[in-house]
């Protein structure tokens, strides 16, 4: 006598309201007993999260510098989504982006100017990840290779490269650590605090920098270019049924390729946040699991630039307000924010459909069942 | 005789670094051959190795540290379960979710309980699986060559490394040779005939997924309390997928699985002893070459350039019975 | 998962009201099943009684509610009120399980076996006995051997079900059901992908069964088969029971009628006169042939042509090759040997043609699958109103598509042929089957096609859609447009088409026009055991 409630359609405030933030919440809950199986009161923790995320300008800058990240990734995955594709390796096409960046800016940060150097950076960035995309894209395309195995094993054959260049290569001459030499200060990508200062205001140094307008711009981007272009028809097109993609004379193998290299370049613009905006040199692990985090930040956002710029910012406040928390109370780390992380992964993508039939139940108290028919 | 024992010191620590691996390359076999994918291999050794590390410190009893092992892969699985099986949620974002929880959870619990940075208090060998020396071992090293390998490298290992092959062959004759075995295969292939023919899908995917956790709980508790002697936070370091390559590389068969674990753990023994070495023509070998040969090698696989690699086909499909 | 049962009226929860004990003579009763589906009634208060020992039939149209009857029986649906007895005893069945130990066998129409299993693994799954398989197997090859010998049921019980045939998979598929001691077999829409042959070989099966005891159901859409084989009959219309009949006082017309609910007017639409003189051809298809990725010939030596002006019709049991010839000849396969013009332009291997060129050539195709081919279900009814023509420039601004065009233009087609409800930005899935063609149709004519290729065009569709189809088939036709029409429905073919291709296993096995063709002579011909030589029967 149970019927399946996933047919039966829900208003939207529920769909993509009300669920969504139940799932969250279901999520903030179990991070709550986390803090207190470890004897921190929740409620104060959360206190300080929020003044570690808003309270002044230079932590809402802190905040922003995450955010950035987070759209990037959560376009990135968001847009290979929408053709069926599962971009698990957004960490390496983020890092070999920023092998992109830091060969270009090696090469010609001394001999070019600023309106040239930032330009490249960015489309080196955006070249490179296109291009580490590329290949478990073509082997999804004309191989039959699974995209999700291969974009993970692309992530750890990234991350060797980047250690054996760092190490051996383009390491700084006579120095430990391996990173390369700092780039010259005019492939610098403006400081927002800089920026906002020639319009005269004052605002406290941050890492925030112009990649956030930029990010901003590749979410115009992405919606335009899914929704609004014959290309993102193609793509949604063939990430629905295959069958109807050829039967419409779409090649879905152009598709498979095409979606892939465009959520490689965005993923690569995480280079241009950290590298060009933040470091000013290629160093290791400085992608620290945004990739990852840009598919909670996708799944959240219902793979819309609009749900992911929310997202993305909710997930500033985590690890900027996360870091906060760690320095105010010794007994919680960074790596708090890392297994909340983890739990609104779990609530909001694995699970996300967990509570819906208890809100189609209730949703069906209140509506007679006449006028519900399946879709 | 030089050039042998030091062939010998490689197979003795290849063996020693596939053990995680073949362990957990059996868990994932388990839970793949029933039909649901799991990339969350990593995050349960981890989230195991952690708790056996803890419990050795507080208890001090290795047996106990195996048992919390196998109890938080176990729970960690079921959680898997829960989402996959029970709500039909994308099994790739459930094992995500698993590894990312985990390898945070690790360093708070850590952190909270030891203050030693994500460390766990180094652990005493009565704490520990030690490496035990088999009958003879001593007696055989007078035979050349077949006795010195007898007690170079099969013998002295922990107790956990023998688990680790009596694995192997248990899986292989569980799915193979019992009706459980045949019932997990068919889930994996098919759910529908299987659910046609009066059987419970849940419950065969929950059991799968339960004994994928114990395996992996097993692999966990050998990282902390028997290769090292405490955990270390992201002690596993991509070992899950590694083992989820192998299985791959295995083509989900248990016995070439094992193979391809020990021929990536051989991989990982002889990257550490060629670091720095020059070699002739090529000169010198990175090791992070080496350590990407693994992912490399799955990679060329799954592209059909040496033979397909045909998954169960009902694997990563939640099922749905109502049409 | 939720309960809308209070929402029934009468019903409640009670499925088993106080236990009734029927006539046991009776292998199956049902008393007031009923079950819905939100809004929709699937089957309202259905009665049923089969006698131990018959073969009883179920017929009705698509979406009649058989499927859903039948699911209720084998346990994937709880019915919403109403009980259900066994040999005289209410049995309740929730599950698989229920239904296997009320002695219930079921053969699906998609078969549920695991290809990767022999067929003695098959039989086995669920029914081992034995923890340890090789116990179980000596076992079950044993048995299997008796029930092979006994009810004429040949199969090679050590090979893999993927090598094995249709027919021997099936055969598969009863066995298991024996092998559990089923006393009632189900069997939905058995012959759908049978040759004739090998559908007489099942009725000779269950023959056996009956004589030995089983009560055999039979549910198909096939009349032929119910006069045939079963002893007595039930007719399904709109999810209730209509009548229940013994075979011999009933008439395949009758139960058309009853099927459908009013007399069936046979309609002709061929034209008055002889072809216009000098049509020239829409479709020249010299030598064609297809070999799949897996080295399989699924197309051999096609030739043909369509005239423009023509309506061909392609008859034959599903799966022998017609779907690939839609696909080759409208750009979606490519052809591995011979070549075809369409509308003056020639295709082959070494000069292929996508399918947006086709469309562009104004060959336009309504799809034999409208749901996997013809639109994309979670689009709206708008996204899927451009599907293939995502590209022309009317619906293209610099890049951007013009959503208020393609909006309009949709409206614009939707009341052109009546598509309800005419709402452009309702999902494509919500529509009705019927609708969902006609908006595709609609979709595809407005480009004023000048060869049309249609597949199934009334599948799965209302009958009042039916008709405003074909008028619209023939109104291209009278236009001058060469037409292939593929349709496993012969009456619709045999009234639509001036010629009649038959094909068997990729080949054209004969010719007829469409004016003198006959069913027999044509069912004959589609199982390739006419006598005729083939090209002889061309008028």
């Amino acid at each position: 006598m149970s019927i399946n409630t996933s047919s039966i359609p829900l208003p939207a405030w529920l769909e993509i309201g009300l669920i969504p933030v139940l799932n969250i919440v279901m999520a903030l809950f179990f991070s709550g007993l986390i803090m207190l199986a470890i004897g921190v009161n929740p409620i104060e923790a959360v206190g300080i999260m929020i003044n570690g995320a808003f309270g002044y300008d230079e932590a809402i800058g802190y905040t922003l510098y995450y955010t950035t990240n987070f759209i990037f990734t959560g376009l990135a995955v968001a847009v290979a989504f929408h053709a069926n594709l599962f971009n698990i390796g957004g960490e390496g096409q983020a890092y070999i982006g920023g092998l992109g960046v830091g060969l270009v800016f090696l090469l010609l940060d001394k001999y070019l100017p600023m309106i040239l150097l930032i330009p490249l950076g960015i489309m080196a960035a955006g070249l490179f990840g296109a291009a580490w995309a590329y290949i478990p894209a073509w082997l999804q395309a004309h191989r039959g290779s699974h995209i999700v195995i291969t974009t993970i094993m692309f992530n750890f054959i990234a991350s060797s490269i980047m250690v054996y260049l760092l190490v051996n290569v383009l390491i700084k001459p006579g120095q430990m650590s391996p990173e390369t030499r700092q780039f010259d200060e005019s492939s610098w990508l403006p400081f927002m605090h800089e920026v906002l200062g020639w319009f005269g205001m004052e605002v406290t140094r941050s890492p925030l920098n112009l990649s956030l307008v930029f990010a901003l711009l590749c979410c115009v981007f992405v919606w335009v270019y899914i929704w609004r272009t014959r290309w993102g028809y193609e793509l949604r097109t063939s990430g629905q049924s295959e069958a109807a993609a050829r039967y419409a004379g779409i090649k879905p193998k152009t598709v498979i390729i095409t979606a892939m290299c465009v959520s490689g370049a965005l993923a690569g613009f995480v280079a241009v946040n950290e590298i060009m905006g933040v470091h000013h040199r290629l160093l290791l692990n400085f992608t620290a699991g945004y990739g990852f985090t840009g598919i909670a930040v996708s799944l959240m956002g219902r793979n819309h630039p609009v749900g992911i710029i929310m997202a993305s910012l909710l997930f500033g406040v985590l690890y900027q307000g996360g870091a906060e928390l760690a320095f105010e109370i010794p007994k919680i780390t960074r790596e708090m924010v890392v297994a909340i992380q983890g739990l609104i992964i779990l609530f909001s993508g694995a699970l996300a459909l967990m509570l819906r039939p208890w809100v189609v139940q209730g949703y069906l108290k209140f509506k007679p069942v006449d006028e519900v028919v399946p879709a | 005789m030089e050039a042998l024992s030091g062939f010998f010191a490689i197979l003795d620590a290849t063996l020693r670094v596939s053990t995680p691996l073949i362990l957990a390359a059996m868990a994932g076999l388990f839970s793949e051959r029933s039909g649901i994918v799991d990339i969350s291999l990593e995050g349960k050794m981890l989230a195991s190795a952690f708790a056996a590390a803890a419990v050795a410190a507080v208890t001090g009893s290795a047996w106990l540290a195996l048992g919390t092992g196998m109890l938080v892969g176990v729970v960690l699985a079921l959680v898997h379960g829960f989402a996959c099986i029970t709500h039909r949620g994308n099994q790739v974002v459930s094992g995500l979710a698993i590894n990312i929880l985990a390898s945070g959870l690790t360093v708070v619990l850590g952190i909270a309980w030891f203050a030693q940075g994500g460390q766990t208090p180094s652990l005493g060998s009565d704490a520990r699986f030690m490496p035990l020396e088999l009958p003879l071992a001593e007696a055989a090293r007078a035979i050349p060559v077949i006795g010195t390998f007898y007690a170079d490298v099969i013998s002295g290992h922990n107790v956990l490394v023998y688990v680790a092959w009596v694995a192997v062959f248990a899986t292989w004759w569980v799915v193979y040779r019992t009706r459980f075995g045949l019932r997990i295969r068919a889930v994996g292939e098919n759910p529908l005939a299987v659910d046609t023919a009066g059987l419970s899908v849940s419950r065969l995917r929950y059991s799968a997924v339960a004994i994928c956790g114990a395996l992996s709980g097993i692999a966990g508790t050998y990282l902390s309390t028997a290769q090292n002697a405490s955990f270390v936070r992201e002690m596993t370091a991509g070992q899950g997928y590694i083992a989820l390559a192998a299985l791959i590389f295995g083509k989900w068969r248990p016995v070439p699985a094992m193979l391809a674990c020990l021929m990536f753990g051989f991989l990982d023994a002889v990257a550490i002893r060629m670091q720095g070495v020059v070699l002739p023509v090529i000169g010198e070998v990175p090791v992070q070459a080496i350590q990407a040969l693994p992912y490399i090698l799955t990679v060329i696989l799954l592209a059909g350039f040496i033979g397909r690699a045909t998954a169960p086909k009902a694997v990563g499909i939640p099922f749905l019975k109502e049409r | 998962m939720v309960d809308i049962n209070d929402a029934d009226a009468g019903g409640g929860t009670s499925v088993n009201p106080p236990a009734q004990s029927g006539d046991d003579s009776l292998a199956i009763e049902l008393r007031g099943i009923s079950k819905r589906f939100g809004a929709v009634r699937a089957n309202q208060n259905i009665d049923l009684k089969v006698a131990r020992g018959t073969i009883h039939g179920i017929v009705g149209e698509n979406g009649a509610g058989k499927s859903t009857l039948m699911s209720i029986l084998y346990g994937f649906y709880q019915a919403d009120s109403g009980e259900v007895l066994i040999n005289g005893k209410p049995v309740a069945i929730h599950d698989s399980s229920d239904a296997i130990a009320a002695g219930i066998g079921m053969v699906h129409q998609h078969f549920m076996l695991v290809d990767t299993f022999s067929v003695l693994e098959n039989v086995m799954l669920g029914a081992e006995g034995n923890a340890l398989l090789s116990h179980s197997a000596s076992a079950a090859r044993k048995e299997l051997q008796r029930l092979a010998d006994e009810y004429q049921l040949s199969v090679h019980v050590d090979s893999l079900v993927s090598d094995l045939p249709v027919g021997e998979q099936q055969r598969t598929e009863i066995l298991k059901a024996l092998y559990r001691h089923a006393e009632i077999l189900i069997l939905d829409e058995p012959t759908g992908v049978l040759t004739p042959q090998e559908a007489d070989q099942l009725f000779v099966v269950l023959n056996a069964l009956k004589e030995r005891g089983v009560t055999v159901i039979l549910i198909t859409h096939k009349l032929r088969e119910i006069m045939d084989v079963t002893d007595t009959v039930s007719v399904l219309r709109m999810g209730e029971m209509v009548s229940h009949l013994n075979t011999r006082d009933t008439s395949m017309s009758e139960l058309a009628e009853l099927m459908v609910g009013r007399k069936l007017e046979s309609r002709n639409y061929h034209r008055d006169g002889p072809l216009p003189p000098a049509t020239g051809e829409g479709i020249e298809v010299v030598n064609l042939g297809v070999i799949d990725k897996s080295g399989k010939q699924r197309l051999k030596n096609l030739s043909f042509e369509v005239k423009r002006g023509e309506i061909v019709g392609v008859a034959g049991v599903a799966g022998n090759g017609q779907s690939m010839l839609l696909e080759v000849l409208s750009g979606i396969s490519l052809p591995t040997t011979g070549h075809f013009v369409i509308n003056g332009q020639k295709a082959s291997a070494d000069e292929p043609v996508s399918p947006s060129r086709m469309r562009e050539l104004k060959v336009q195709h309504v799809p034999e699958d409208r749901l996997k081919l013809g639109l994309v279900k979670s689009f709206t009814a708008a996204e899927s109103s451009v599907l293939g023509y995502q590209r022309a420039r009317r619906f293209n601004l610099r890049g951007l598509l013009k959503l208020k065009t393609i909006r309009a233009t949709c409206r614009r087609l939707m009341e052109g042929l009546d598509v309800r409800p005419a709402d452009p930005n309702l999902k494509s899935a919500s529509f009705s089957g019927g609708n969902q063609q006609k908006l595709i149709l609609a979709r595809e004519l407005e480009r004023e096609p000048e060869v049309l290729l249609v597949g199934q065009p009334t599948r799965g569709v209302d009958i009042g859609a039916i008709e405003l189809i074909h008028e619209k088939i023939i109104e291209m036709r009278d236009k001058g447009c060469a037409i292939l029409l593929v349709s496993v429905e012969l009456d619709e073919i045999m009234s639509l088409a001036d010629r009649i291709i038959v094909m068997y296993e990729g080949q054209i096995v004969a010719e007829v026009n469409g004016r003198d063709a006959n069913k027999t002579q044509l069912g004959l011909m589609m199982a390739n055991a006419h006598q005729e030589p083939v090209q002889d029967s061309v008028a």
